[in-house]
């Protein structure tokens, strides 16, 4: 415990200090990388430690920005209450599509995730009246203060980010280290000894859906909050398949995997992108070779060679 | 127009789309019933059909007629063999594991989609049907003096559009026999009942998947140049067709060919007519609904048995 404990927290104060020492682009980056981590974490709770593969986790990012920022614009609320209207509207779709999608399994749990993530995509394009559609809308720097603390400063925005992210990093070892982290890795490795130990395996995944969508839905609305803008673009097919992505990369069903793979994709991809407009290409031969030849991704390959302790 | 020509032209329409869908609904089937995998890259070889009759028929120049007869035959056989490359390559090494290959086909679908977009541009480019001859169609009323025909105007249909309908049934006829009549499809079903045991009467399982894998591809390809010279070829076009499909093969039942059939129709039509007479977005959203309600509440399909 202590080992794994030392190198969680070891990471937390690298990145607190990494504020004082990065220049102000990659200052900026690591702070999106924060919020996109924690959205990845979230996804981690069902993908990695539960066996759960959604392909619909950009409902959940989009139902927490979007309940924030709706909050803001229509309902005239202060960020502080809003975000956590934001967390509030991500756990209640999360209840209803864990109710309804956990009768299935397997690829039809695929399928099912992927078009109800498709129909809040919709729904959000037909009531474009109120939400902007695919334009979006903007939250104003006046409204994103917290307690005083202007959130659209870089330092204050990095700090609030790191914040989320050492929280959701903490909170996620707690959880796989406690009783119910056990009966969910239980479920991911055999379902149907879990439930022959007397487990309620429907319960556990219940919990691991809404623990996963809530989390995302904090990221969704962290990220409205911290760059100060809500899209439809969010709630598209690729911001299911980003955090999958990252997941994959970095390891599935470690708590440290989620964070480098957010980390190395996005520069990845910001590197390509400087030499061509078909970024999108990089995601595609990542997740095939990754599928191919790494399916543990980075961090799962490192417990399995060197630090069999990792959580 | 009054309502009865109005839905009539509706349910024209709505059949030359329903014959598309029929077509790339079936490849996906044949996939998912033979090797039990869904192929999310589906769309994207629907796409490359489209793009690669454009690029045949430009290539040719000339009659429009002759370079469209040499794409119907070319582009759904080069769309079919890259497909079982993808196969050999990539699901083979995964051993069709359901979950490594719904990732591994989402990476083909970025890859696919992005390097068409490197080459072919983000341009929509048309394609000349090889005939289009537009044919009034009549209608009747009642009036004092009785039972009338008469050619109301806007009520037609291009004989090209007729050919599409008549092409989708051709290929289907030709699939049912093929599964029904040939060693192959013999082999094709062994290898659904049971590929272990078909691997121990000797069957290549492995060139069977790749084989597939392929005319499934090739199934959306051909889809996809028939509907070219209506709607014009472009890198992002293969979204709608792989959702509609996935809708289509959950509706008519997960791997059988003949619900998938009688799904096809009956959604491409309601498609066509709903999209007449309410705005498409909140048709598309009730008909997505409905379908994670399906599969959650049916997940054997409308058409489908209940397994044992």
């Amino acid at each position: 415990m202590t080992r794994a404990l030392t190198l969680h927290l070891g990471l937390i104060a690298l990145l607190f200090a990494l504020q004082f020492a990065l220049p102000a682009y990659h200052h900026g980056n690591l702070a999106r990388i924060m919020v996109m981590a924690t959205f990845a974490m979230g996804y981690n709770i069902m993908f990695g430690y539960t066996g759960l593969l959604s392909l619909g986790h950009a409902m959940f990012f989009a139902a927490g920005m979007y309940g924030m920022g709706l909050a803001v614009t229509q309902l005239g609320m202060p960020v502080g209450p809003a975000f956590l209207m934001g967390i509030a509207a991500a756990f209640a779709l999360s209840l209803i599509v864990g109710l309804l999608a956990l009768r299935t399994i397997g690829v039809a749990f695929m399928i099912v995730t992927l078009m109800f993530s498709q129909t809040i995509f919709l729904t959000i394009l037909y009531f474009g009246a109120i939400t902007r559609g695919d334009e979006g809308f903007g939250i104003k720097q006046a409204t994103r203060q917290i307690m005083g603390l202007d959130l659209s400063d870089p330092t204050i925005r990095y700090f609030a980010a790191w914040l989320l992210f050492s929280l959701t990093l903490l909170a996620t070892l707690w959880l796989v280290r406690s009783p119910l982290g056990r009966v969910l890795i239980a479920i991911r490795e055999n379902e149907e000894r879990a439930k022959m130990l007397g487990y309620d395996t429907w319960r556990a995944k219940l919990a691991a859906v809404l623990m996963s969508g809530t989390v995302s839905g904090a990221a969704g609305a962290a990220y409205g909050v911290l760059f100060g803008y809500v899209g439809a673009s969010f709630a598209q097919v690729p911001y299911s398949i980003f955090p999958l992505l990252w997941v994959l990369l970095g390891g599935a069903g470690t708590v440290i995997g989620p964070f480098i793979g957010a980390l190395f994709m996005f520069y990845l991809i910001d590197l390509s992108s400087g030499v061509t407009d078909a970024y999108m290409l990089v995601v595609g031969v990542a997740l095939v070779l990754l599928t191919l030849f790494a399916p543990k991704g980075m961090m799962g390959m490192v417990r399995e060679r060197w630090l069999k302790w990792l959580p | 127009m009054e309502f009865g020509p109005h839905l009539m032209l509706a349910m024209l329409e709505g059949l030359v789309q329903a014959s598309v869908l029929t077509l790339t609904a079936l490849g996906l089937s044949l996939v998912f019933g033979v090797m039990r995998v869904v192929n999310v890259a589906h769309g994207e070889f629907f796409m490359l059909g489209a793009v690669l009759a454009w690029w045949v028929t430009t290539m040719l120049g000339g009659n429009p007629a002759i370079g469209f007869v040499v794409a119907l035959v070319v582009a759904p056989l080069l769309v079919g063999l890259m497909a079982a490359a993808a196969d050999w390559l990539v699901l083979r090494r995964v051993e069709y594991d359901p979950e490594r290959t719904i990732v591994a086909t989402i990476g083909l679908l970025y890859i696919i989609q992005q390097v068409t977009l490197m080459t072919y541009g983000p341009d929509a480019h048309p394609v000349t049907p090889p005939f289009n001859t537009r044919l009034a169609l009549p209608w009747y009323e009642f009036t004092d003096q009785g039972f009338q025909i008469y050619w109301p105007w806007g009520l037609s249909i291009t004989s090209y559009k007729l050919f599409v309908i008549a092409a989708a049934i051709v290929t289907c006829l030709g699939l049912w026999l093929l599964m029904a009549r040939s060693k192959i499809g013999l082999i094709l079903r062994a290898t659904q009942l049971d590929s272990e045991t078909a691997q121990a009467f000797g069957i290549p399982v492995e060139r069977v998947f790749a084989l597939v894998f392929g005319m499934g591809a090739a199934l959306a390809a051909l889809g996809a140049v028939l509907v070219v010279p209506i709607q014009q070829a472009h890198y992002l076009m293969g979204g709608d067709p792989l959702l509609l499909s996935f809708i289509v093969v959950i509706i008519g039942g997960l791997g059988s060919l003949r619900g998938t059939v009688v799904a096809a129709v009956l959604i491409g039509m309601s498609d066509g007519i709903i999209s007449v007479f309410f705005t498409p977005t909140l048709a598309k959203m009730l008909a997505t609904l409905l379908v994670a309600m399906v599969l959650v509440y049916r997940p054997q399909g409308l058409f489908g048995a209940k397994p044992a």
